[in-house]
This record gives C-alpha cells, sequence and structure tokens, in this order.
C-alpha cells in the first residue's frame, strides 16, 4: 500500500454535530458487524466435580465464529452453569492461568480456536492431571511455588561500571531471554510422565524448574552453582528426553534441547571423568 | 445470627495485589524489617501487570544521551495536561532509572544497546527514546523478576484471596477482611498498615484490554473506609485493540507496533494522522512520512511520527476515522507494520523478533499475518488515570495508614498517561509505599478490630447465596453496567448520556444487591462475580459523576459537548468522597502552585 501525501485539513475531526447518536460511533461499528457473525451449536464436555470426583457435564452452546474454548466456558458459566470453576486471567496467552485438556491434549483454554477443533465431536475440557483437584477445570498447582521457592536465588557478579550497571550483549541475552518467555502456565508439567504418571514430584522439579534453573545458570551475571542440587534434589536424571513438554509449549521455548540437554552435559561435566561416564554410558545400554 | 467463623492472621505491613505495584510495595517493606502479607486475586505471577508490552520509562539517555529526568518530567506534565500532582511527576522521572537498573540487579534481562547496556525504544509523548523493555513481553519480565526475588524476602503470600474491606480502628486503617477462593472461607487481616495495588477499573466497560482481576477493588475499597479519589473522569482508551473476531475484541496491541514504524490507515489507505496535530506538539512531529520513518529508526534529527501521539489523541482520531465511515471492514481501522518491507530487507524476520507476541497473537487468534497484511484495530478501555488521592511522597491516603501505588493511585498522570509510564509508576511508587508504609508500622502500635465490623462484611457477603435462584445471575448485571459504561461514559461523552448513565446506575445497584448465586461456597466464580459488582458499581459511579461534573475535554476526558480545553478546569482536580449518609460527594481540590524550579523546566522544554 502506498501512502498519501496529508492533504491540509479544515474541519475539526470531532465536531459535535458529528455525534449525535446515543451509542458511541465505534461500539455501533461493531456492533453491526457481530450482527454478521456466523453463529453454531456446539457440544461441550466438561469434567464437572470436587477433589477428584466428578463426571462429565454436556452443555450445548451457541458459539460465534473466532471463539476460543475459554469464550465458550465463560458462555457457559454465564447462562447455564453460574458456579462452573475456572482459573483465569488475561485471556491473551500472557498469564497462562488457564491451562486445561483439551480433547486430551494439555492447551490454554485461551489460544485454543474452536475452529481448530473437529466440529462433529463434542469438545472435552478437563483439568490437568499432574496436580492435585480442587474443583471443575481448576487443580492445586501450589506445588509449583514451593519447588521454585528451593531453586538457589540469583546471584549477580560484581557490577561491570561504576555507576552499579552492567554491560551484555544482545547475543548472549538471547538464549536465557527464551527461557524467561515461560509464562508458568505448568502445562509441560502436566504432560510430564514424570509427574504425571509416575507421581514424582518429591523427587523431580519438572521440566518448568528445569528451564527456570537453565536460565539462571545460563544467565551472564549469575555466579550460583546449581548443579549439585540439579544432579540430586532435583532430580534431572529422571527425565529422558520423551519432549513432550517442547510439544505442549504454548511459548515454544525448546525446553529439552536448549534447557534440559544442556543442564545434564552439565551434570555430566562436574560430576563425571571421562572413563566414568563410558562406564555410565555402557551400563545404561545393557539395561535397556 | 451466629457467630462468622474466619481465621485471623496478623502483619504488620498488608500488600494488597500482586502486580508489579504490590509486588514493589511488598518487597520494599520486608526489607525495611517487618513482617508484610501480600495478598492475591490471582496466582502469584498473573496479575495484570503480565500483559504490560511496551516497556518501561525511565531517562537513562543510553540510545540518546540528551534525554534526563527533566525531559521525562516536561513529557509527562504535557502529556497529562499539566493537572498531573507534580511532585509525583518529579520524583518519577527522578527515580525511575534507579528502579530500572535496580530490576537488572535482581536478574531481569533487557534487550540491549550495540555496546551492551539497556536497549530503550521510542513510545507516544516521550521526545527521545526512553522505554527499557524486553521485546513485546516487559510486563512478563517485570512481574517474573519481582515474583521470583519476592519469595526470597520472607514474604507471607495469600494467594487467591479476595478483599472484602478494609477494616479501621477509629480513624486509622487495621487490616482487612478477605474470603479465599479456593475453600470460600473468610480470613481477617490485622495490620498497622495496608497498601493497596490493586490495579484498574476496565471491567467496567465492555470492550476492554483488561483482565477480570480489574474490578475497581482498590478504589472501591478505599473510598468506602473514607479515603478520597480523585480523577475518576480520566480513563485511558488505548488507541490499538484488536476488532475482530468478536471474542478477542479489546486485546491490546502494543504501541510498540508503532514505535517500530507500523502506520494507521483508513479504508483508502491514507495516513490520516498526519491531518489532525495538536498545535503543542506540532514542533515535535513529523510533517511527513518519511520524516516519521527515520525517527523511528532512530535518527536523531528526525521528529515522531503522528501515530506516536498521546493515546487519548490518537484513540478519537481513530473514532472520527469510523464514524465518518472510512473504517476497515471490522469497525476498527489498518494498523500496517508490513509495510516496513519496502524500507527494510528481512522485514519479516525484523517485525518477527522485535514484535514476537504480536505476531503470535495476531496469527493465533485471527489468523492474521502481521508481517505480511495490516491488521484492524480500534479503541479499547486500557487505563484510569484516577484513582485514590495520596501524597506524592509517601503515597499514604488521607486514611492513616492506608497507602495506594500502581493504577489504584492518582495523580502521576494528570489526564491522560504516557505509555510506559505505567510500568516504571509501578516500581518507583511501589517502593515508595513499601518504604513509607514500613515506617508508619514501625511508628504506631497495634490495631483493635471491632468484631461487629467483621459480622456485617461477612453476612453481606453470604446474601447472594440465600436468594439462591429467586435472584437475578450476577453475570446479567455486570454485562449491563459494562454496556452502560461503554456506551455512554466511554471515549466521546455528553451531559444527557451521562446523567442516563447514572440513572442507570442507581438501578443496577438495586438489581445487584438483589443477585442469587447457585452452588457453594468453594471455589465459586458466580459469587465472586457477584461480590464485584459492589465494586464495579462503585467506581463506576465515580466516573460518571466526575465525569459529568468536567465541562471541558482534557486528555483522556472529551466532551461533545465541550470539545475544548477551558483553563479554569486546568486549576483544580475533582475529588470523590463517601458523604456521611453514604452519598457520593463530589468536590474541587486546587492544584498547588508549581515550584519555580520545575516550572522552569516546563518553559525550557516547551
Amino acid at each position: 500500500m502506498s501512502t498519501s501525501v496529508p492533504t491540509p485539513n479544515t474541519s475539526t475531526p470531532m465536531a459535535p454535530s458529528e455525534a449525535t447518536t446515543a451509542t458511541d460511533a465505534y461500539t455501533a461499528a461493531q456492533a453491526a458487524q457481530d450482527a454478521q457473525a456466523k453463529h453454531a451449536t456446539r457440544s461441550f464436555k466438561i469434567w464437572r466435580g470436587d477433589q477428584g470426583k466428578g463426571e462429565f457435564v454436556e452443555y450445548k452452546q451457541d458459539v460465534v465464529e473466532g471463539m476460543v474454548v475459554l469464550d465458550a466456558v465463560h458462555e457457559i458459566q454465564a447462562t447455564q452453569a453460574n458456579d462452573l470453576a475456572v482459573r483465569w486471567n488475561c485471556k491473551a496467552g500472557k498469564c497462562g492461568s488457564c491451562s486445561a485438556e483439551i480433547n486430551g491434549m494439555p492447551k490454554l483454554m485461551c489460544m485454543t480456536r474452536l475452529s481448530d477443533l473437529d466440529a462433529e465431536k463434542p469438545v472435552t475440557i478437563e483439568p490437568m492431571r499432574a496436580f492435585p483437584h480442587v474443583r471443575d477445570l481448576v487443580t492445586d498447582v501450589s506445588w509449583n511455588f514451593r519447588v521454585k521457592k528451593n531453586i538457589q536465588k540469583f546471584t549477580p557478579r560484581k557490577p561491570d561500571a561504576p555507576d552499579g550497571t552492567w554491560r551484555m550483549q544482545q547475543m548472549d541475552s538471547d538464549r536465557v531471554q527464551e527461557f524467561r518467555k515461560c509464562i508458568e502456565c505448568f502445562l509441560c508439567q502436566d504432560v510430564c510422565h514424570v509427574l504425571r504418571d509416575h507421581g514424582k514430584h518429591e523427587e523431580f522439579i519438572g521440566p518448568r524448574f528445569l528451564v527456570y534453573t537453565a536460565a539462571l545458570e545460563m544467565h551472564p551475571l549469575d555466579t550460583g552453582d546449581r548443579v549439585p542440587e540439579l544432579r540430586k534434589e532435583h532430580g534431572i536424571g529422571y527425565c529422558n528426553i520423551t519432549k513432550c513438554c517442547t510439544k505442549v509449549c504454548p511459548e515454544h521455548i525448546t525446553i529439552t534441547d536448549n534447557a534440559i540437554i544442556p543442564l545434564k552435559e552439565r551434570v555430566v561435566d562436574e560430576f563425571f571423568d571421562p572413563i566414568g561416564k563410558l562406564v555410565k554410558i555402557y551400563s545404561r545400554r545393557k539395561k535397556t | 445470627m451466629a457467630l462468622v467463623e474466619y481465621q485471623t492472621v496478623e502483619h504488620d505491613v498488608l500488600v494488597i495485589g500482586a502486580g508489579g505495584a504490590g509486588l514493589r510495595a511488598a518487597i520494599e517493606a520486608a526489607a525495611n524489617g517487618v513482617s508484610v502479607g501480600l495478598v492475591c486475586k490471582s496466582l502469584l505471577g498473573k496479575a495484570h501487570t503480565v500483559m504490560a508490552e511496551g516497556g518501561m520509562a525511565a531517562a537513562m539517555g543510553n540510545v540518546d544521551d540528551r534525554d534526563n529526568w527533566r525531559v521525562h518530567f516536561a513529557d509527562t506534565m504535557r502529556g497529562g495536561q499539566y493537572i498531573n500532582n507534580w511532585r509525583m511527576a518529579e520524583l518519577h522521572a527522578k527515580e525511575a532509572p534507579d528502579r530500572v537498573k535496580e530490576l537488572e540487579a535482581w536478574g531481569a534481562l533487557f534487550d540491549r544497546t550495540p555496546d551492551g547496556r539497556i536497549l530503550q525504544r521510542n513510545f507516544g509523548g516521550h521526545r527521545y527514546p526512553r522505554l527499557a523493555h524486553v521485546g513485546d513481553r516487559t510486563g512478563l519480565e517485570l512481574i517474573r523478576t519481582l515474583q521470583d526475588h519476592g519469595i526470597h524476602q520472607g514474604l507471607d503470600v495469600h494467594m487467591e484471596v479476595t478483599v472484602l474491606a478494609l477494616l479501621k480502628d477509629g480513624d486509622r486503617i487495621a487490616g482487612a477482611f478477605a474470603y479465599d477462593r479456593e475453600r470460600g472461607r473468610f480470613r481477617l487481616f490485622k495490620s498497622k498498615a495496608v497498601v493497596l495495588g490493586t490495579g484498574g477499573v476496565g471491567r467496567a466497560f465492555k470492550i476492554t484490554s483488561n483482565s477480570w482481576e480489574y474490578t475497581g477493588d482498590g478504589q472501591s475499597l478505599a473510598y468506602h473506609a473514607g479515603a478520597v479519589l480523585q480523577d475518576m473522569e480520566f480513563v485511558q482508551f488505548h488507541p490499538t485493540g484488536m476488532v475482530w473476531p468478536p471474542s478477542v475484541r479489546g486485546i491490546l496491541v502494543t504501541e510498540g507496533v508503532r514505535g517500530e514504524g507500523g502506520v494507521l490507515k483508513n479504508r483508502d489507505g491514507k495516513r490520516f494522522m498526519f491531518e489532525n496535530i495538536p498545535e503543542n506538539y506540532k514542533a515535535q512531529t513529523a510533517d511527513n512520512p518519511e520524516e516519521g520513518w527515520k525517527y523511528t529508526q532512530g535518527d536523531k534529527n528526525s521528529r515522531r511520527p503522528p501515530e506516536l501521539l498521546t493515546r487519548d489523541h490518537v484513540a478519537r482520531m481513530i473514532v472520527s476515522e469510523v464514524k465518518a465511515g472510512r473504517g476497515s471492514p471490522h469497525g476498527g481501522v489498518f494498523l500496517d507494520i508490513a509495510w516496513i518491507k519496502e524500507k527494510i530487507p528481512n522485514s519479516e524476520e525484523h517485525i518477527k523478533r522485535k514484535l514476537p507476541s504480536m505476531y503470535h497473537q495476531f496469527m493465533q487468534l485471527a489468523g492474521i499475518d502481521i508481517t505480511k497484511e495490516p491488521m484492524e484495530i480500534g479503541p479499547t478501555t486500557h487505563y484510569i488515570m484516577g484513582g485514590i488521592r495520596v501524597d506524592g511522597d509517601t503515597q499514604m491516603s488521607n486514611v492513616p495508614g492506608l497507602f495506594a501505588c500502581g493504577e489504584c493511585g492518582a495523580g502521576l498522570h494528570g489526564a491522560n498517561r504516557l505509555g510506559g509510564n505505567s510500568l516504571s509508576d509501578l516500581i518507583v511508587f511501589g517502593k515508595r509505599a513499601g518504604e513509607y508504609a514500613a515506617k508508619f508500622a514501625k511508628e504506631h502500635g497495634g490495631v483493635t478490630v471491632d468484631g461487629s465490623q467483621v459480622e456485617t462484611i461477612a453476612r453481606d457477603a453470604l446474601a447472594p447465596f440465600e436468594r439462591e435462584s429467586s435472584g437475578e445471575g450476577p453475570y446479567q448485571v455486570q454485562e449491563s453496567l459494562q454496556e452502560t459504561m461503554q456506551d455512554l461514559v466511554g471515549i466521546v461523552r455528553a451531559q444527557h448520556e451521562m446523567e442516563k448513565a447514572l440513572g442507570c446506575i442507581e438501578v443496577l445497584k438495586r438489581r445487584a444487591a438483589q443477585v442469587g448465586v447457585r452452588g457453594n461456597r468453594e471455589y465459586n466464580p458466580g459469587w465472586h462475580t457477584a461480590l464485584d459488582l459492589k465494586n464495579l458499581l462503585t467506581v463506576s459511579e465515580a466516573i460518571a459523576r466526575s465525569a459529568l461534573e468536567r465541562k471541558e475535554s482534557r486528555g483522556g476526558h472529551f466532551r461533545d459537548d465541550y470539545p475544548d480545553k477551558d483553563p479554569e478546569y486546568a486549576k483544580f482536580n475533582l475529588v470523590i468522597r463517601k458523604g456521611p449518609g453514604g452519598e457520593m460527594q463530589l468536590g474541587r481540590e486546587p492544584i498547588p502552585p508549581m515550584p519555580d524550579h520545575l516550572k522552569a523546566v516546563i518553559e525550557e522544554m516547551k
């Protein structure tokens, strides 16, 4: 598109005479568009219940083109089930509150468009399974907050400049900035079989906190050493690189390749001499 | 009736709200050696701050060394149309650089300049590139940095707890009465000082960029506890929200798009922003597209493009295009960043790197590739400049021991906030509120809470359960209120519409008093929505009353029936307090004269 050269303007854009309607023009224009939007009735099977006990309840709901799953849940909540429990905040994929399992896949409800789901089948919506159930679609994710507290905090090196600031190249920040995109939706924790199927919450911090540890360990300014904990208390050895976490990450963080594998390499470098490493690899191969 | 059951928790300082302001206040109070409780309505780290995109304004001069606090001060005052609390604008401009640097010491990783310092970007109303940022997810970086630092400071965090009312001991604040969402049980917080950092009121409007939490809690809690509200008529409508599809309407499109060279066009492809440049900005605004483009690419001799004028002006220009029938197909206008392919090679990669979440958001929610085609955007309710009237230095309200910071406080932004001044507001005044709240707590003895106060609050809170299905559902009342405010107290206002709105609000108050909720107290969103109504109605009434009283147009407040600025109205702030009979009282507080050294700065920067 080309831009036109500005022309002299004589009239004020908001002359009083222009606004005579009771509704503001913007709202009116929106309303006119809404009337043209396509509608359909879709079926939703939503998990309802308390403390792990419950069942799917089916709802029929009128939906409008462009809607995401969370919109449908809100409509159902407003018109059919006022007490339907759902955790959400921003509805823009930025806060990571509305995590759930949609048609069996861990996803953010606010970023899953209905048009991307099979229209012939009911949409199933369940709470995350790796955490204790509270009510309906809400789970108790407090374990994650406890885990984070036990990871050594950021400890910067001395400032580089007399005014207390540091110098860093963008290139050195890029890698950590990828990890810091994390919105803490905990979908990676939910999909991780070590937590989900084996319940190793006491021995393994899960992908989210491996990413968090990687962000600290690779931070250009950080001086801490979290490798001993990684190996022991934080259980990095449990991860066998199935990459499910990377697949479900709504922020597209390359969790396994960029965070977990480099951390595993650090653990190996710090704790095992080359011969020991070979022995370890050999014995692991024999077992499998 | 039977005694209400509740758990009692004591802290020296109670911070309500855990976004940027609340977290920063809690960290500072804890650092000053008092016990701190931090209450958040959601999970920690999910507050509205995560949605801030563009950056935080601080005159560090890393990109343009002509920048300093004086320029930032003058920009903020000009943007606020000179009814700002000048003391706050001064402190903000002076202290923001240190607060930003402090975040880096706590682990924040900002984008860098070629010489390795914190990079700063252009934004509307700021004379020089001033916004420290991380791509377009600066808010996330801010909240995560504060959160990860704060959890090692010994704060007691109360997640998913909602405050129902503030408690008083005589004139003094004494704590808060709240309920936890998960179990639905009551919790009484006793504290010597309370800091409010609860954010804004966007949920009072239908089209908003704000999350469900933004129901005016802090403003309403403070008002009912006897605090004075100020400047409530000044609501900021951000010019660029998504307009299509309907379900995403209002979701924010960062001003950073325009900062990176994005332009606004109408249906005919015309850059209409060139057509009306306000007089007080003419000297510093480009008069042709080429100069504007050069500015966004860092040319120090160019002036900013008109797309980067203040938000109030850009929003009104968009509305006038739509009104004139020159809008885009879905009732907005076009925002085009894809055009920069004419200017730079690899523009697609460049856009994805500079605006990753915008790329993602449009791709995912609207099926639009912003590197190839223009976006459709329109104004969305974004921010309230008004809020709790506080002392500029200490952030204390007129209620002893009650502090407010961030969006729920008032003063810094005057009639219109500049983009990027919100995140810096949070950390500058969050710190100050925390510091002075800790001081207050140390200097004052314990408080006592009168049990009957608590009984009444609890009874009112549980009343919707008694009405159950005989009452109207809370969502319908909320929706009616949102439509009323959007249609009658929106971007363009007029006397008869606002009078009508006040009538509607009276009816809605009666409806709100009759809503019923079903189910039990555990994680019940219907109940929560019913409880939110009181706050939403209180702030809506305050906005409508103030807007009706200000018979002029200034900043975020535009009157169809008084389209010009009136110098008389530059002499005072409108204030609201609760009268003895529970009625809302409106008053005028003269703006104290600006000291000579600040006047000199304004003159110099003209």
